[in-house]
């Protein structure tokens, strides 16, 4: 409460000390509740952050040797070799460009895939007997094991980065899609059995809307996981054009920590935007009426 | 707008009772009707009424004892095992106990749904859809979303939906039963109104003996599963009626009576 009153006094001043003319008379209560709301929001993750960092510092400094210290180079450190070294930062920003790449085309190969092998299974209950085990199997089968053989039969190219991408992605966009195809109400199939809509007509006006929320958290999950999928391929490649994965090996293999650092920030950075992006459409999408659908990330 | 000419046009408010003529061919009736479903349970048996064009008959009966069963199958969604269940018109207006609206659609769209998937031209349905939410007192709220929607409002939708058909039989699957009771009152008086302008027959389920008898001109009693009719009790009141008839001797005497007889089967 006593931080909330000094964030509130602290706004008003700082307001008035950018000489806004224009803002005169009374306070905006409706403002300030939401700068207020903001700051409920963001303080918690803001102070997490400050303390990991205060974290990675007291590591650094106090539990490493001098020598040891390249295990886990200062925050700073970390900043100044990779962000404002205009070599290293061109470089890491490169193969995240392949990287991304990578990953968005797997995964729209994996939306269109998986989507409509969604919709197949759920047309008949034989077609999704018939293929549900082999999506679990996809699932199940260790992404790791499996990335040598596709460089074996596809070559170490961006096709195969691309197959690494779709495999990885395409359950939770089948099993989702799936999901929402599937929940609609007894009512609902009723009303349209009542009408003689056509199998197609359920589809497009009952099902597919109805299944909209399920089918976008399939793809966030589905996007961070073609990230993922992008840097592992890359990763074991060690051929073509140079990813994140690869640049992660070499920094590795190199003792380069902190721009081993930098690579990893990136890539997480990568993940989150392509999962929030996701999150987003879908929010705007169903915002008109879904419940959940004011949950952001 | 609207202009009072001296020479008064019909209102559309019928004078009094509906003429429920034993002349008119039945809208649909139920002959022997049964039906067991294929895991055995037993849901209704040799049930046999007719409805007659422009009748009300209320259904009550204990929960679980097949009223929405025989609507089913009325409909045709689950039709009869055994017997037969006629009926001459294939329109038919469904309203659940849920108002079933596409949440992802405003009232405006949920409403124009029915003419959509019979492939009624566009323009048609937008006349239709704003003339009957116009009628069920919705004008106004048409680009509003379900989910900003009352309980009661969703029921108002619900029933635009199906009066956008002009079906000349509606099945009321106990569509008030989850609105709390001045919503439900009023809803009842509403619907009493569209009855008397909008010249359909109807089947309502209900559990409350009361909705029954201030809505219906006749009112079946059903026993517990298997379901039976087990009573049949003519509804005496003239239309239009209001809202103090509840009130009435005659009114508490009736419903007592229905109450009773549906109690009678339940020991």
């Amino acid at each position: 409460m006593s931080i909330e009153a000094r964030r509130e006094a602290g706004l008003d001043p700082a307001r008035s000390g950018a000489g806004t003319v224009s803002e005169p008379g009374p306070p905006k209560p409706a403002r300030r509740s939401r700068a207020a709301d903001l700051f409920s929001k963001v303080a918690p993750p803001l102070i997490v952050f400050v303390a990991f960092i205060a974290f990675w510092y007291a590591v650094s400094y106090l539990f490493l040797e001098e020598t040891q210290r390249f295990l886990l180079p200062p925050p700073h450190d970390v900043f100044i070799v990779s962000f404002l070294d205009t070599v290293n930062l061109t470089e890491i920003l490169n193969a995240l460009l392949s990287t991304t790449q990578v990953a968005l085309v797997g995964l729209a190969i994996a939306i269109v895939i998986g989507v409509s092998f969604a919709v197949l299974m759920s047309l008949g209950k034989w077609v999704e007997r018939s293929l549900y085990p082999y999506a679990v199997i996809l699932q199940t089968v260790p992404i790791l094991a499996i990335v040598p053989l596709i460089g074996f039969w596809f070559d170490f190219n961006f096709r195969s980065r691309v197959i690494v991408c779709v495999i990885i992605a395409l359950f939770p966009i089948i099993t989702n899609t799936l999901f929402g195809l599937q929940s609609v109400d007894q009512e609902m199939h009723d009303l349209f059995t009542l009408h003689k809509a056509s199998r197609w007509t359920r589809l497009l006006k009952l099902q597919l809307p109805h299944a909209l929320p399920a089918i976008f958290a399939g793809f966030r999950i589905s996007a961070g996981l073609s990230v993922i999928g992008a840097i592992v391929g890359d990763f074991f490649f060690r051929q073509g054009e140079p990813g994140i994965g690869r640049l992660l090996d070499v920094y590795r293999a190199a003792l380069q920590s902190e721009q081993l650092f930098a690579a990893l920030f990136f890539s997480s950075l990568l993940g989150l935007v392509v999962f929030w992006f996701f999150g987003l459409i879908g929010h705007l999408l169903t915002r008109h009426w879904h419940d959940t659908a004011g949950q952001e990330v | 707008m609207e202009q009072r000419n001296p020479p008064a046009p019909d209102t559309g408010v019928r004078p009094s009772s509906k003429p429920g003529a034993a002349a008119n061919a039945p809208i649909i009736e139920f002959r022997h009707a049964g039906k067991v479903f294929d895991d055995g349970t037993h849901a209704v048996d040799d049930v046999s009424f007719q409805v007659r064009p422009e009748e009300i008959v209320a259904i009550v009966g204990p929960s679980g004892c097949g009223k929405s069963t025989l609507l089913r199958m009325a409909s045709g969604l689950s039709p009869a095992t055994s017997g037969e269940v006629e009926s001459s018109h294939e329109r038919l207006g469904y309203v659940f106990q849920d108002a079933t609206l596409l949440p992802w659609r405003n009232v405006q769209r949920n409403v124009e749904l029915f003419g959509e998937l019979r492939g009624a031209p566009k323009e048609e349905r937008t006349r239709l859809a704003s003339e009957v939410i116009d009628l069920v007192g919705l004008k106004g709220f048409e680009r509003h979303y379900p989910k900003a929607l009352s309980g009661g409002m969703k029921m108002r939708v619900s029933l635009a939906r199906s009066l956008t058909m002009k079906p000349p039989l509606f099945l009321f699957d106990e569509p008030f039963g989850a609105l709390d009771e001045i919503t439900r009152e009023r809803l009842n008086d509403e619907l009493l109104r569209l009855f008397a302008t909008e010249d359909f027959a109807a089947i309502f389920i209900t559990h409350s003996v009361n909705e029954a008898v201030y809505l219906s001109n006749r009112v079946l009693v059903m026993s517990p599963r298997p379901g039976r009719l087990i009573g049949e009790f003519a509804v005496p009141f003239e239309f239009p009626r209001s809202a103090d008839l509840r009130f009435e001797p005659d009114f508490a005497r009736l419903s007592g009576e229905i109450s009773h007889a549906l109690r009678a089967d339940l020991t």
